[in-house]
């Protein structure tokens, strides 16, 4: 079964089209990249799929369910088994890590205060923060913020998980432990994800079948192994840039 | 020809403006609805009701407590030559007494309490609208306008009434010690002149005007944050825009609600 399915998406800021009759189908478990240049809709199109932005036309079939038809109540619902970490990490500025990461489950959840307690040290402990429990977000660094923000995101062990460059403004090193990072939460929990980046070395980590949207459109749909060794003028010259960016940061 | 043209700009601009007036009045309106709708619903999230009010009161503490003794102060200062002229020195305590709880007070105390809160709490969503904190919590599940807006609104709708006495009693206060200074007036004198002064029907439409105030401060506040776009150059013109319309809806809500209570109460 197709853990998201997207049939014929379109959306316009105005005049301007940033998605346009898009169809794609992820299947259950699969991790998947999207690529593409600034402002060719890789983060619109995640925000249609949780609603954070309404589209213009299409269906967006999640758990077999179209979320642009469900209302507010039974969307919440399917939104308490999807993560969302964000670019910026979105971290709560005036709560604490731990009040961070107990936040979700304290308002979609029964636990008991212990239940919390022990999930709150169980994430952290896998992105290696158990020291900064107690830490304000404005304490933390760009990584650490990020490995925060990815705790806060697993924590109720969703099954899709939707990553919006989670790599940007970090260092190369960095980048790679939070792509390792990724990938063994994935293992773990064995979630369904997609990955909106510009980074290949990132992609290369986490994901094994990838998107490209240029103009609206799907300019590529496969694998990630076949993709740099595309015909297409287009795919050449956009990771031929990639490629240089992503040796530059091994080196 | 270059007068024409800047006619033209005037115009234009005048335009954009009286544009931006209605549609912060529509949006204002639809908002309050959104907040009545979501009131009503649980969960009731009391604890962080009280945790603003704590902040929001704790906040403006200092600033009001200055403003009002000195409010009253100022005002028997000022008043009493004139009362002695007229002979009508007997009715400074009554004077002080009558203006700062039927309007002072209340209308002073809700512009100060604008200018902190209000401008805090767009301030404060509009940086959480940008940072994208406000669509974390609605991916995860929560409402919210519920968690943020709501109890926002409402501390600010209880608490300003709250401090507006504490304003008025500090105003009187300070309009003991300039007599007292001047005159040398007996405490036990000067409260019995207050509290005899003082009708049902000057208390209760002062402070209820409050309530109104408050929601005022906390709905603008929250609107302008809420709605914040255009990055950290959004976030301050939320800020420095919700004092000021704030400020003038306060304005003009005491004007219409002075009229209403004298229809009522008279």
């Amino acid at each position: 079964m197709a853990a998201v399915e997207i049939k014929n998406l379109s959306k316009a800021f105005g005049s301007l089209k940033v998605l346009d009759d898009i169809s794609l189908k992820i299947n259950e478990g699969e991790n998947v990249v999207v690529f593409g240049r600034s402002g060719t809709g890789k983060s619109v199109l995640l925000k249609c799929m949780v609603r954070l932005l309404e589209p213009d036309s299409g269906e967006i079939f999640i758990e077999g369910q179209d979320v642009l038809k469900l209302p507010v109540n039974k969307l919440n619902g399917i939104r308490k088994y999807i993560g969302f970490l964000f670019q910026s990490s979105a971290l709560y500025d005036s709560m604490s890590v731990r009040e961070n990461l107990e936040f979700p489950l304290m308002r979609n959840f029964s636990f008991t205060p212990a239940e919390r307690e022990r999930k709150v040290k169980s994430v952290l402990e896998k992105v290696s923060l158990e020291d900064s429990i107690d830490k304000m977000p404005a304490e933390l660094s760009g990584g650490m913020k990020k490995r925060i923000g990815l705790a806060r995101t697993i924590i109720t062990e969703p099954k899709l998980i939707l990553y919006d460059e989670p790599t940007t403004g970090l260092d190369p090193i960095t980048t790679k432990e939070i792509s390792q990072l990724i990938v063994e939460l994935q293992k773990d929990l064995n979630t369904t994800s997609i990955i909106v980046t510009h980074d290949l070395i990132c992609a290369r980590i986490i994901a094994s079948h990838a998107v490209v949207l240029n103009d609206g459109k799907i300019r590529f749909e496969g694998n990630l192994e076949s993709l740099t060794t595309q015909d297409d003028p287009f795919l050449k010259d956009f990771f031929t840039n990639e490629i240089i960016e992503a040796k530059n940061g091994r080196i | 020809m270059a007068n024409n043209s800047q006619e033209k700009l005037t115009r234009s601009i005048a335009d954009r403006r009286l544009n931006e007036f209605f549609s912060t009045i529509a949006g204002l309106t639809i908002f309050s609805f959104e907040f009545l709708k979501n009131v009503f619903l649980p969960p009731y999230e009391f604890g962080e009701i009280r945790k603003h009010m704590d902040e929001l009161g704790v906040k403006t503490l200092p600033i009001v407590s200055v403003t009002g003794f000195i409010i009253g102060l100022v005002l028997a200062m000022q008043s009493q030559p004139v009362m002695a002229r007229f002979g009508a020195e007997a009715f400074l305590p009554s004077m002080v007494a009558l203006s700062v709880v039927r309007e002072l007070g209340p209308v002073i105390t809700a512009l100060i309490f604008a200018g902190r809160v209000s401008s805090g709490i767009g301030a404060e969503l509009g940086s959480m609208r940008v940072t994208e904190q406000i669509d974390a919590m609605e991916v995860s599940a929560i409402n919210p306008f519920k968690f943020l807006v709501v109890t926002r609104v409402l501390a600010c709708t209880i608490i300003l009434p709250v401090l507006t006495l504490y304003v008025i009693f500090l105003a009187i206060l300070g309009g003991y010690l300039a007599i007292f200074l001047s005159k040398g007036i007996n405490f036990e004198l000067y409260t019995n002149s207050v509290v005899n002064s003082l009708q049902f029907s000057d208390i209760v439409p002062g402070i209820a005007k409050t309530f109104f105030f408050g929601y005022i401060v906390g709905i603008v506040g929250a609107y302008k944050g809420y709605y914040t776009e255009n990055g950290t150059v959004g976030v301050g013109r939320a800020s420095t825009s919700s004092v000021v319309i704030a400020s003038l809806i306060i304005l003009v809500a005491d004007m219409v609600l002075g009229k209403l209570t004298v229809a009522l109460w008279s």
